[in-house]
């Protein structure tokens, strides 16, 4: 009894508990509110359903929230990540290019000036040297990073633009739709790319050390510098892999929509992704860190966003309950509440 | 004075944490117009009896009176409204304002709707008349030593026109004329009939300062006395409950070991522009060699450029036989040298990280991202040394911020034992530490060097501590080596007496 017992307050305080307690209140709403909610059905042997399509939907966000979960472990933020998406997109997207072409035979035919393996490196490579960027002003130039990646965020727009010379690139070749809209084994590649980003991060962060230098620089950088931990080169490293994540994102995005537009790509993620990381219970203010808590908190946000549509409520009010789900839960992290929580069961146990 | 009417009487406080009892019925009583002592070692309750008084932590129960009526302390806003203010030891204001809005924070003057910014100035500047403090109180307070920003904070308590006020620990980072200037102070608020809760390590300034002490030894109340009428010897044993056979130790390790044996390192003339100036050192191993001099005087200078902190501008450092370039603390990790910080809590501790984590963190940076400690080879070092250095933590995941301070020291040389260092540099490290937990460091300092042929610089501020482990005291004064003492030279007289600027 008192190992389940240890387990469960183990559990009340873990990082993924109030995350997975808002995924389950939201799952209950659903359950009675929307009809076939938990109903998963197979068409043309491919998984449909509420729940495929929270997971489809929510990949680029999960994505973005692991990456932003590193950076915000190392006591930074990204505010980049979504003119990253957008910068990505618009990469990828005038690489695939694709014209629509019309052959003397009357046959369509669609033009390529890359194959997709190329443009998805191209796009990698291009978000990592921005990352280098945000990682250089907040490591090396010591710029905080709100401010330093702020930069990026109004000016990452503005690159994107340039790539796309202002245009929505629409996007006719049918092998890069895989990435956004194929299927696996029935199930939507968007959800395998995200498991590997997720097992690879996670392996790192567990079967190295880098996981621990991250805490302990987010937990105080100067003695970090003391014990030896090159505090400067692990900060480098998390902005560049927020913007590969970020990059990834974009990817996805660009497939889905089957178009790069460098207004819209992403807009407003960054915050959808603090929001994330925040809600998955990590600390802004850096160390200890659960990149599964931020990808629950993720899925939070998305449901939350299905559940607005799918409930038939006007788009325009998701903002105001996304922004009250939010205060809800930043009351059940506060300690205070948790503290009265606390007595509220050590009263129990004396009844 | 003991006599008077007791403006504060604490009466059976009770108060526990999961597996702690820190307080069983401690009772206190403080009269106005007196210095009362508070003292213990770490983990005796001092904080947490202070805590409860300045509404941090609710007693489980008893009672506490002030001026005879039962009041219970809701918060430390409450307490500061009933007039209990506190100053502790770090000093917590904030550096980025002027010292007289630190002051007044929280309280600002209005006048016409706005704050009043002339009264501000007018009144920090008096306040700090009072200590004979003449500062720029427009200023940034980032821009004043410790010293300085000590008597900032408690200048803000006086502001609040305080009945009580509570030190914790104020002289842990003042030198000898500062802290007089401290204690005129508190004589003049003594005489203006406020009471004083005074808490420290220090003897000296205790038996200079109190008229009554209350001692406290794992959480219970040992004895309150006139401290005239309290012999040192009986406080120590008070404290820490044993006798001081520890100490008495010591006195056996020989002043010789180390005199023949190798060259671990060599500074030669070695400087750093406004840090310090050029110096030439040697170091041998398994010899503890000591660092005298003032605060400031350049001490921790002299050992940043031994650990990569800082970049020598001239002169080399050669470790067996080889020059080497230390760039970064982690070139200096890799020829196996480690140092504890002066401020453990800036520089040392990795706050939110466990006790195992802080244990373990420096070894696995020797070993680089990839060769990961596995959690059992992690649990097994620290519980070593959680064994070895006795380290009071409930278990090796404990937060180590929740540690006292004496065994988060320990904690901050356990990490660094545990890469098995050629040389140990340790700036400080009995600071603010009880007398017990002193002696444990001090002796296994003694025990590294001449056991493990480990060798040791060590610094402090207290002489008597220099004397009593190094076989070798290089002495610094404004910013400079200035003498290096061997043998019978190494006496406190000596010391003292070449710091102030005397020839051989």
């Amino acid at each position: 009894m008192d190992s389940v017992k240890h387990k469960l307050i183990k559990f009340r305080n873990s990082k993924a508990f109030t995350p997975l307690l808002a995924l389950i209140f939201l799952f209950i709403f659903n359950f009675f509110y929307i009809d076939g909610f938990f109903q998963i059905e197979i068409k043309d042997g491919r998984l449909f359903g509420y729940l495929i399509d929270i997971l489809n939907r929510g990949a680029p966000l999960m994505i973005i929230a692991i990456g932003m979960t590193l950076v915000i472990a190392t006591e930074g933020i990204d505010l980049s990540v979504g003119a990253v998406v957008a910068i990505a997109g618009a990469v990828a997207a005038s690489l695939i290019g694709g014209e629509m072409q019309i052959t003397p035979a009357g046959e369509i035919v669609y033009e390529t000036v890359t194959t997709v393996p190329v443009a998805v490196l191209a796009a990698l490579v291009v978000a990592a040297v921005f990352g280098m960027w945000n990682g250089f002003l907040v490591s090396s130039l010591k710029i905080p990073a709100i401010v330093a990646t702020l930069i990026l965020m109004v000016a990452g727009r503005g690159v994107a633009q340039l790539i796309t010379k202002g245009q929505i690139i629409t996007i006719y070749y049918e092998p890069y739709f895989v990435i956004g809209q194929g299927y696996l084994l029935g199930i939507p590649v968007a959800i395998f790319i995200v498991a590997a980003v997720l097992l690879i991060v996670g392996l790192l962060m567990r079967k190295t050390a880098l996981g621990l230098f991250i805490e302990s620089i987010g937990s105080n950088d100067v003695a970090s510098r003391y014990i030896g931990i090159k505090e400067k080169q692990i900060k480098f490293i998390v902005y560049i892999f927020s913007a590969i994540c970020a990059a990834i994102a974009g990817l996805i995005i660009t497939s889905n929509v089957k178009a790069a537009d460098a207004n819209n790509a992403g807009l407003w993620m960054e915050l959808d992704a603090i929001l994330s990381v925040v809600m998955g219970g990590n600390s802004l203010q850096g160390g200890k860190f659960s990149i599964v808590s931020s990808v629950i908190g993720a899925l939070v946000v998305q449901t939350l966003t299905t559940t607005v549509y799918a409930a038939g409520i006007t788009p325009e009010v998701n903002l105001v309950i996304k922004g009250f789900v939010v205060l809800i839960i930043v009351i059940l992290k506060s300690d205070i509440f948790k503290e009265k929580l606390n007595l509220l069961v050590q009263r129990g146990d004396r009844v | 004075m003991a006599a008077a009417e007791p403006i504060i009487k604490m009466a059976k406080i009770e108060k526990s944490f999961p597996g702690v009892k820190a307080l069983q019925q401690v009772d206190f009583e403080l009269a106005a117009g007196e210095i009362h002592g508070l003292m213990g070692e770490n983990g005796a309750g001092k904080s947490t009896l202070i805590k409860v008084l300045t509404g941090v932590y609710k007693a489980d129960s008893g009672q506490i009176f002030l001026d005879g009526r039962p009041i219970r302390i809701k918060s430390p806003e409450h307490a500061q409204k009933i007039g209990i203010s506190t100053v502790y030891q770090e000093v917590n204001l904030c550096p980025n304002l002027s010292v007289a809005e630190n002051i007044f924070i929280g309280r600002e003057p209005i006048k016409n709707g706005r704050i009043d910014w002339k009264k501000i100035k007018n009144e920090a500047e008096t306040v700090l008349d009072k200590f004979d403090l003449k500062i720029d109180v427009d200023r940034k307070l980032s821009f004043y030593s410790v010293a300085v920003q000590q008597m900032v904070a408690i200048a803000r308590a006086l502001i609040i026109s305080a009945k009580v006020i509570i030190l914790d620990e104020p002289t842990a980072s003042l030198d000898t004329d500062e802290t007089n200037k401290l204690f005129e102070v508190m004589r003049q608020l003594k005489s203006e009939g406020i009471a004083i809760i005074y808490i420290t390590h220090f003897l000296n300034n205790v038996y200079e300062i109190t008229d009554r002490i209350t001692i406290l030894r794992n959480g219970e109340l040992i004895d309150t006395c006139l401290t005239e009428s309290l012999p040192r010897i009986e406080l120590i044993s008070k404290m820490i409950g044993k006798d001081l056979e520890q100490i008495k130790e010591m006195e056996n390790y020989s002043k010789n070991i180390g005199e023949n044996n190798k060259v671990l390192l060599k500074a030669e003339g070695l400087a750093s522009k406004g840090n310090i100036e050029a110096f030439d050192l040697e170091l041998k191993e398994g010899e503890v060699l000591g660092l005298a001099g003032l605060l400031g005087a350049g001490r921790t200078e002299m050992v940043e450029l031994l650990f990569g902190l800082n970049k020598a501008d001239q002169g080399r450092i050669i470790i067996d036989g080889k020059e080497v370039k230390l760039n970064s603390p982690k070139d200096a990790v890799d020829y196996k040298i480690a140092l504890c910080p002066e401020n453990r809590k800036e520089a040392g501790l990795i706050g939110n990280l466990s006790v195992r984590e802080n244990i373990i963190l420096a070894l696995q940076v020797t070993r680089g991202w990839f060769r990961k400690l596995s959690q059992a080879r992690q649990l097994e070092i620290a519980q070593k040394y959680i064994d070895l250095i006795n380290i009071k933590t409930p278990d090796t995941e404990q937060l180590v911020k929740n540690l006292s301070g004496g065994n988060q020291q320990k904690v901050v040389l356990a990490r660094w034992l545990a890469i098995n260092p050629d040389l140990l540099i340790l700036d400080e490290p009995t600071k603010g530490i009880d007398i017990g937990t002193k002696a444990d460091i001090q002796k296994l300092v003694l025990e590294l060097a001449s056991g493990e042929g480990m060798s040791v610089v060590f610094i402090s501020s207290e002489i008597e501590e220099v004397t009593r482990i190094s076989q070798r005291v290089v002495v610094l004064c404004d910013r400079a080596k200035i003498a290096e003492l061997t043998g019978s030279e190494i006496n406190q007289k000596e010391i003292m007496y070449r710091i102030a600027g005397g020839e051989a």
